[in-house]
């Protein structure tokens, strides 16, 4: 594979989006171009990381995130192991340190981290000397999610430059909308993010006014200029929560329903549609939407196993500093 | 009983100035040649206050000895410059019965260091429901006058309404954890604004604590019973008591050192030794609290002292404990934000940290004016000395300092309990 690609790289770990400027996006995106190719190929594996060693540490089941990981570093020919944590487990019993200093001392080159508390994977690379890459944590950051996000509109429409991304649905409780939102923002395209006042993040209005994105309750107002539409899944223990009144009216005001693909595809033939699964049909999308030829949701899952070979590549092969 | 001179301490800004303890009582103010037999503390350029009293302490016996012992929680106190505190009601067993408190204060008189006054839960097992055997507790040997659910917010209308009801018969008070559970959801672990939205952790808004004390001081002037309002944390809250006070409800307050000079940016890397309830708030209501403190707005400094093993704290942002270390810190904190930056004099330290909360508390032998016939509690202060904090020279059993690394200006000399020294700089003497 060409090493042309050269990311500096200024961090030993992915936490967040934030800890990627335009350049590094670039190069994490071009490799996973390479990557991809590979992955066409009757023989798929690659010896870079031969001899490395890489666990995916989940404390939240998320079956479709550790698939992806575990081929990706597969794929690099690393041998991954993969440990599910404990439950949530508050003050009592084992805590996350001792947890993941005992996995960390088997040996571990990479730590690849889910975990249900926002922050999880930051507080982890604090402990150990593994890289860590985070794998979702909480309702704060998913970064590997918003680069094959990334790579999967840019396949569609090019450069993001200027293009116009809406992001839908349940902003709180997401960690995919806030990594997005960085990494596409890094790469120049312009954001809003739409929801019912009740799922729109604290203090998101001066956040919006302090990094330049847009917000909107209104759906259809947003949906005519839109070049990507990404709709966010809607947990189901949301639906009782207050948030919103029913799942009728939750459709109706946020749905991408065929009556606004109709009006999405009329206004922009080329436009595309993204969800990072699993989804609801008929509730954040109806069948017609995610079935769309517009639609890239089964291209943004082959797309992850690319960029988290690419990730892993960038994070791990040759060691510090080779890559200047 | 051997007696104890103090020398050329400036005594509550009355300038330098004698003091003569016998049998643990002040028996000379002034100017005192000799005094023959006494042991001798040279307080030169020492300001003396009378000992401090804390209305917020969480010793964690019974229940969790590994966190603290009572012993442990005192020896803390006693560096920290307090001659009392008050030990919150949330153990496990809760101090929820007059044997329960009783057992504290003996415990307590056992350590020899500080006056250790248990709080009575205000409800069972603080479960906010059924009231606790207040009268009990009052009629015990514990003499209980000072209530509680801390850790939990009696949020029941009905319930706090009985309970400022009944201990309004035998003078008691209770102290509200104010917390809305329905606005504040059982997560919420950051203030609620931009950086709990960016950070993605579950947000404890400020309206969720001004809505309860608002509540409470209208139950507290329906009644005409005492409120305490502990830890406030927002500038709304400030209002409130600032507009219940005008209006002659007996409503009072404490804040805490760590919300008068943290604020909520400090999450920002996720580290649990800054997670504490209510949550560090933005500069905008720390500024509130330190200007109603200096105006007397609010009463008391209350450390909320809440020690916690390491590995309660080595978890999740979220799933970690709350709370943080202060008895050890509290005077030089107070010293450094409050006298340093101009807001309070010493006579002002002395009456939020030691003559206020004695009031509040009820007790009478603490809080004094450091006059002849006063009992002798007494707080050295050496305003010059600056302190790094050092979270590994704590005499607590934890570690979970928010203060570890920064350096401080003012800094407990030395402490005086019933006319002994307990401590002196920074160690049991
Ligand atoms: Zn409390």
């Amino acid at each position: 594979m060409s090493t042309t690609t050269t990311a500096r790289r200024t961090h030993r770990h992915l936490l967040s989006s934030a800890d990627l400027d335009r350049g590094q996006v670039r190069a994490i995106l071009d490799t996973a171009a390479e990557m991809h190719g590979v992955q066409q190929r009757e023989v798929k594996k690659l010896p870079t990381l031969r001899g490395r060693t890489v666990v995916n540490l989940f404390f939240e089941d998320s079956t479709r995130t550790r698939s992806s990981f575990e081929i990706a570093g597969k794929w690099l020919s690393a041998d991954v192991i993969n440990i599910s944590g404990k439950g949530s487990s508050t003050s009592k019993g084992e805590s996350l340190r001792d947890t993941v200093l005992t996995v960390a001392a088997m040996g571990v080159d990479a730590l690849v981290i889910r975990h249900h508390a926002s922050g999880a994977a930051q507080q982890v690379s604090q402990w150990v000397d593994a890289h860590v890459v985070n794998a979702g944590d909480g309702t704060h950051e998913h970064p590997t999610q918003a680069l094959l996000d990334a790579y999967t509109m840019e396949r569609r429409l090019g450069d993001l430059e200027g293009r116009h991304v809406a992001i839908v649905g349940d902003l709180t409780h997401s960690r995919v909308v806030r990594s997005n939102l960085i990494t596409l923002r890094t790469l120049g395209a312009r954001v809003t993010l739409v929801a019912p006042p009740t799922l729109m993040p604290s203090g998101i209005g001066a956040w919006a006014a302090a990094e330049g994105f847009a917000l909107s309750n209104d759906f259809d107002a947003v949906l005519p200029t839109a070049d990507a539409v990404m709709m966010l899944r809607v947990q189901r223990e949301r639906m009782s929560g207050g948030f919103f009144p029913t799942p009728r009216e939750y459709t109706v005001g946020y749905g991408l329903t065929r009556p606004r693909l109709d009006v999405l595809m009329a206004a922009n033939p080329d436009a595309v549609i993204c969800h990072p699964g699993p989804m609801n049909r008929g509730l954040e999308i109806s069948p017609d939407a995610a079935d769309a030829a517009s639609s890239l949701v089964l291209d943004q899952v082959s797309a992850g196993v690319a960029v988290r070979m690419s990730v892993l590549y960038h994070l791990l092969a040759g060691g510090e500093g080779e890559d200047s | 009983m051997a007696s104890l001179l103090v020398t050329g301490a400036n005594l509550l800004g009355r300038g330098a100035t004698d003091l003569l303890v016998e049998d643990g009582v002040i028996t000379e103010v002034g100017s005192i040649r000799s005094a023959k037999g006494a042991d001798v503390l040279d307080a030169d350029g020492l300001v003396a206050l009378p000992g401090l009293v804390d209305l917020h302490t969480h010793l964690r016996e019974p229940g969790r000895e590994d966190a603290e012992t009572i012993a442990s929680g005192a020896a803390a106190a006693a560096v920290g410059g307090f001659t009392a505190v008050l030990a919150m009601a949330n153990t496990n067993p809760v101090t929820d019965t007059a044997e329960a408190a009783e057992r504290i204060l003996d415990l307590g008189r056992a350590t020899g260091l500080v006056d250790v006054v248990p709080v009575g839960a205000v409800t069972k097992g603080l479960a906010g429901e059924e009231l606790a055997e207040l009268g009990l507790m009052h009629r015990s040997r514990a003499r209980t006058t000072f209530f509680s659910d801390d850790g939990k917010c009696v949020h029941n209308a009905r319930v706090m309404r009985r309970a400022l009801e009944y201990v309004r018969a035998f003078g008691g008070v209770v102290s509200q954890h104010a917390q809305d559970p329905h606005l504040a959801g059982p997560q919420a672990c950051a203030h609620e604004g931009e950086l709990s939205g960016r950070l993605g952790l579950p947000g404890w808004p400020g309206i969720a604590e001004e809505s309860i004390v608002a509540r409470d001081v209208m139950l507290a002037r329906h009644i005409g019973s005492r409120v305490h309002v502990a830890h406030v944390s927002t500038a709304g809250t400030v209002e409130v008591v600032r507009w219940a006070k005008a209006q002659g409800i007996d409503v009072t307050a404490e804040v805490t050192p760590h919300h008068l000079v943290l604020t909520t940016d400090l999450l920002a890397g996720y580290d649990p030794t800054f997670k504490v309830n209510p949550p560090l708030r933005p500069q905008e209501d720390v500024d509130a609290l330190r200007a109603a403190l200096a105006d007397g707005t609010i009463d008391a400094v209350a450390t909320d002292h809440a020690p916690h093993a390491r590995h309660d704290k080595e978890h999740a942002f979220v799933d970690a404990a709350f709370g943080m270390l202060g008895l050890e810190t509290a005077l030089s904190v107070v010293s450094d934000v409050m006298v340093r930056g101009g807001l309070l004099d010493w006579a002002g330290v002395a009456r939020v940290m030691s003559q206020s909360p004695a009031r509040i508390a009820g007790l009478a032998a603490h809080g004094s004016t450091l006059s002849v016939g006063d009992a002798a509690h007494l707080t050295l202060v050496d305003p010059a000395a600056e302190v790094t904090v050092d979270r590994g020279a704590s005499l607590s059993l934890s570690r979970n300092n928010p203060w570890h690394g920064r350096t401080l200006q003012g800094a407990v000399h030395a402490t005086v309990f019933g006319g002994r020294v307990t401590a002196q700089k920074g160690a049991l003497a």
